[in-house]
């Protein structure tokens, strides 16, 4: 990934038309009313109030019709060239920083799978007083639940899983070159490739999610693999939304060899959530 | 900071300040329309400062509230259970509604006229970040008015007791998810412009004390909001979805909550102090009329605080029952914070020295503060030692100890930075007299608020408790006095803004001789658009 070079470039200023500062736009108040319908429905949701789901709905209506407006704008924007180089690096910086957030977001949910697994559950297993005959044996639903489940296994599913999402990382690169090197049918045959490779990772977790023989309430094994799992496929969901946009613009013919943030934003984001999902697999299937 | 005054860009005295107004599309839309849709730096920047200053008042009316029942021993006013209430939400909405957004609103006014470039750079994303914080607000006033009423488990949230409460604590996780956001994208918005629009020659080691102050904070901030955002969400799930992240039985433990929560926490608490660094460290040169002492020190102690903040977390836990290996390890990397903050203090007090000082209301608050959030260092070194520390866990003396950094420290220099800003931002001088009035009675109410509880708490005075021993009558009347008189000095304090707004003397570009940032090189109030040709710095 190319990261944006010296700032404060001088260049920049001398382009014409300067540094592009849009007009005023109505999509941010949109887009926090979503979010304000959204989370009340969620609340209402969990009150078990019956116009929860409804409220739901309508605030994620929304914050599509949000995201639809605001994304229509920016792509509009950029296709008229209003953005110079200097706007172009904004957009990168802003890229990594909020990717950066999301490494602290999952750095977090690992962070409390390591603390139990070397803090609290020796902890407990040391408590005979309290808990006597818990053994502190990983993976575990702690000492007081007592329902029977298998671990999930690393080297079957999550495996095969690893490779899928590897080899997205790949054709996604491969889409890439395809952009820089004028090869367009590359381009949309990489995207295409990862696109379905993300939707067979998906595929596959569901089954997983399926078969398994505990969840979300089986103690702190349960909670922290269906946590850090769920919270990435939810990641693999949105980055697989956004390659597809990403396929339907280049269909539009959107992006050019030295011209295509959007592209290389996405597949930015598309190898962070496979970094994730090889430290899931190590800490979560494997060790 | 030096390398300011070698600045051409600076306007000589009595030569006009150059124009950098553009022609075109140079006005807001008309009416409602113009804050509802704002792309403007400017714009945005004041509704951040409003919104943060109707949040102070209200977290104030509750802290009135707070301060009225303990006036006199015994329950008089409220439940104990809305006594919780309030010092919850007297917390979260001070930090969240009124010192952050204030802070952001000062990055979002001063940090693009500082680095002399035309507007924030999403200016678009940046009216999102502020239209986010009405929305979360909404979630938690109106939360006091659900059955059971708001959330009574302290702004730390700590679970089991979190974990038992009704509809309004879910209300609380949603806003508080809704301000992360807020928080995140304001961020990166203030790091993405300082990285990238500063006009041509102004390194990074030219920058105003006050953009280093902002973009360190924006750091912290990126870096932090998301682990909030997973402490939240595991109480979420263990309170609706059977998870067992905070239950023994389960194999969880409640003191996990505990290190991820002040794993954010204490980096939040220097996000809401290093901006107040800069402020001061703008304010006081100007009025001294000679250079920050210690520019390179000075950035690099900010940069080191902010490093060391991720390391001592768990000074807030010592009672936990953590092993000693980690208390030795949490009280040594505490009382190393110390250090680049005495660096701070010392380079303040030498700007100070031999300067020809001048005391309007801006220095009178700022030298307020170096006195007052030292004494608030002080005392968070002594809650850093252990053994002392276990005696003053949760008692008053932790509350003396964050309202001297907070009010004292974040909230007075924003105070500060209002009154030193304000010309610039209406193009009209402030009523000094009504100013200063306003200062003293802040500082010699504040004062008289707060210092006692140091005694209160040493006494063994227990925090978050609606009543206590008659020993303590004494010193509770008169913090409570105390309170009344702070809470209406900050009345007067918005009659002056509101004053000055309206109109008064003509402030001209550069009301204050010795302030040199390239703010003060354009008109009062500065044009719509603010550079939209950089000035050049040398
Ligand atoms: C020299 C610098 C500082 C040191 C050594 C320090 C140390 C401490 C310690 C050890 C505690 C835990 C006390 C306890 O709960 O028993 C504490 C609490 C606290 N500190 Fe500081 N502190 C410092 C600066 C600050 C600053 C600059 C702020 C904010 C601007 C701040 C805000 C707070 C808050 C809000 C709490 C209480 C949190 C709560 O339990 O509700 N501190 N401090
Ligand atoms: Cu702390």
């Amino acid at each position: 990934m190319s990261l944006p070079s010296q700032p404060g470039n001088l260049a920049a200023h001398a382009a014409p038309g300067g540094y592009y500062t849009p007009p005023p736009s109505w999509w941010p108040l949109v887009g926090s009313v979503a979010l304000l319908t959204l989370a009340s429905g969620f609340i209402l949701l969990l009150a078990k109030v019956g116009a929860g789901p409804w409220v739901m709905a309508l605030g994620f209506a929304i914050l599509v019709f949000m995201l639809f407006g605001w994304f229509g704008n920016v792509i509009r924007e950029s296709l008229a060239g209003r953005y110079n180089p200097q706007v172009d690096r904004s957009f990168r910086w802003g890229m990594v920083w909020f990717i950066f957030s999301e490494v602290m977001f999952f750095g977090g949910f690992f962070g409390a799978l390591f603390y139990v697994r070397e803090f609290a559950i020796p902890w407990l297993a040391h408590t005979p007083l309290l808990w006597p005959g818990y053994d502190g044996a990983w993976p575990t639903e702690g000492p007081g639940l007592k329902d029977a489940f298998t671990p999930m296994a690393a080297w079957g599913l999550p495996a095969i899983n690893t490779l899928i999402l590897l080899s997205s990382g790949a054709t996604v690169t491969w889409a890439h070159w395809g952009l820089k090197s004028g090869r367009r049918g590359q381009l949309a045959l990489g995207l295409l490739l990862t696109v379905l490779l993300g939707a067979l990772f998906l595929t596959f977790q569901a089954y997983e999610y399926h078969e398994a023989t505990f969840s979300l309430k089986t103690g702190i094994y349960g909670a922290t693999f269906f946590m850090l799992t769920g919270f990435h496929g939810l990641h693999v969901t949105l980055g697989a939304v956004m390659l597809t946009v990403i396929l339907l613009r280049v269909q539009a013919g959107h992006f050019t060899p030295d011209h295509h943030f959007a592209f290389e934003a996405v597949s930015w984001y598309w190898h962070f959530v496979d970094v994730v999902w090889l430290l899931l697999f190590v800490f979560v299937y494997w060790l | 900071m030096d390398a300011h005054s070698a600045n051409p860009a600076i306007p000589v005295p009595g030569q006009p300040p150059r124009d950098y107004a553009e022609e075109h599309h140079g006005a807001p839309p008309g009416g409602l329309r113009r804050w509802l849709t704002s792309t403007n730096h400017k714009d945005i920047g004041t509704l951040y400062l409003w919104f943060s200053f109707a949040m102070f008042l209200f977290a104030g009316a509750l802290a009135m509230l707070i301060r009225a029942e303990l006036a006199r021993p015994g329950i008089q006013l409220v439940e104990p259970a809305v006594f919780n209430q309030l010092t919850a939400l007297h917390g979260l909405i001070m930090i969240f509604g009124a010192i952050m957004p204030a802070f952001v609103g000062f990055a979002n006014w001063m940090v693009p006229l500082q680095i002399g470039a035309p507007d924030m750079a999403f200016p678009r994303m940046n009216n999102w970040s502020f239209w986010l914080l009405p929305a979360a607000g909404t979630l938690l006033i109106s939360s006091f008015f659900v059955p059971g009423g708001a959330a009574a488990a302290g702004w730390t949230m700590y679970p089991p007791l979190y974990l038992q409460g009704g509809i309004s604590y879910d209300m609380t996780i949603l806003a508080i998810h809704i301000l992360g956001l807020s928080s995140i994208m304001g961020a990166i918005n203030i790091i993405v412009t300082i990285l990238n629009m500063r006009a041509p020659g102004m390194t990074p080691m030219k920058m105003p004390l006050f953009v280093w102050t902002w973009l360190i904070t924006a750091f912290l901030l990126v870096a932090v909001m998301p682990v909030l955002a997973c402490a939240i969400t595991m109480l979420l799930t263990d309170r609706h979805f059977g998870t067992h992240f905070f239950s023994a039985a389960g194999g969880g433990d409640p003191v996990l909550f505990q290190h991820v929560f002040w794993f954010f926490g204490h980096p939040e608490v220097y996000i809401m102090i290093l901006p107040a660094f800069g402020i001061v460290s703008t304010i006081l040169p100007t009025f001294a009329r000679k250079p920050l002492f210690g520019y390179t020190s000075m950035v690099w102690a900010v940069a080191s605080i902010a490093f060391l903040s991720f390391l001592v977390w768990a000074h807030h836990m010592f009672t936990t029952g953590m092993p000693a290996a980690g208390q030795l390890f949490f009280m040594y990397t505490t009382m190393l914070i110390a250090i680049p903050t005495g660096v701070k203090v010392f380079n303040w007090v030498a700007t100070l020295w031999k300067g020809s000082l001048t005391f309007e209301t801006p220095m009178l608050f700022a030298i307020a503060f170096i006195c007052l959030f030292t004494i608030g260092g002080f005392s968070g070194l002594v809650l850093a030692l252990v053994p002392v520390d276990i005696q003053l866990q949760d008692t008053y003396y932790v509350v003396a100890h964050f309202h001297y950094v907070l009010f004292s420290g974040a909230a007075m220099s924003i105070m500060a930075g209002v009154y030193y800003w304000l010309p610039k931002w209406t193009g009209h001088m402030y009523d000094e007299t009504l100013g200063k009035t306003h200062f003293w009675l802040t500082a010699i109410a504040f004062n008289v608020t707060f210092f006692p509880m140091h005694f209160l708490g040493l006494a063994g005075m227990p925090r978050r408790i609606p009543d206590y021993a008659l020993q303590f009558a004494e010193f509770n009347l008169i913090a409570s006095i105390g309170a009344f008189v702070l809470g209406a000095a900050q009345l007067l304090f918005l009659y002056n803004v509101v004053r000055c707004i309206r109109g008064g003397k003509p402030a001209g570009a550069k009301p204050w001789e010795g302030a040199d940032t390239l703010e003060w090189t354009l008109s009062s109030p500065p044009p719509y658009h603010s550079f939209t040709t950089p000035p050049t710095v040398r």
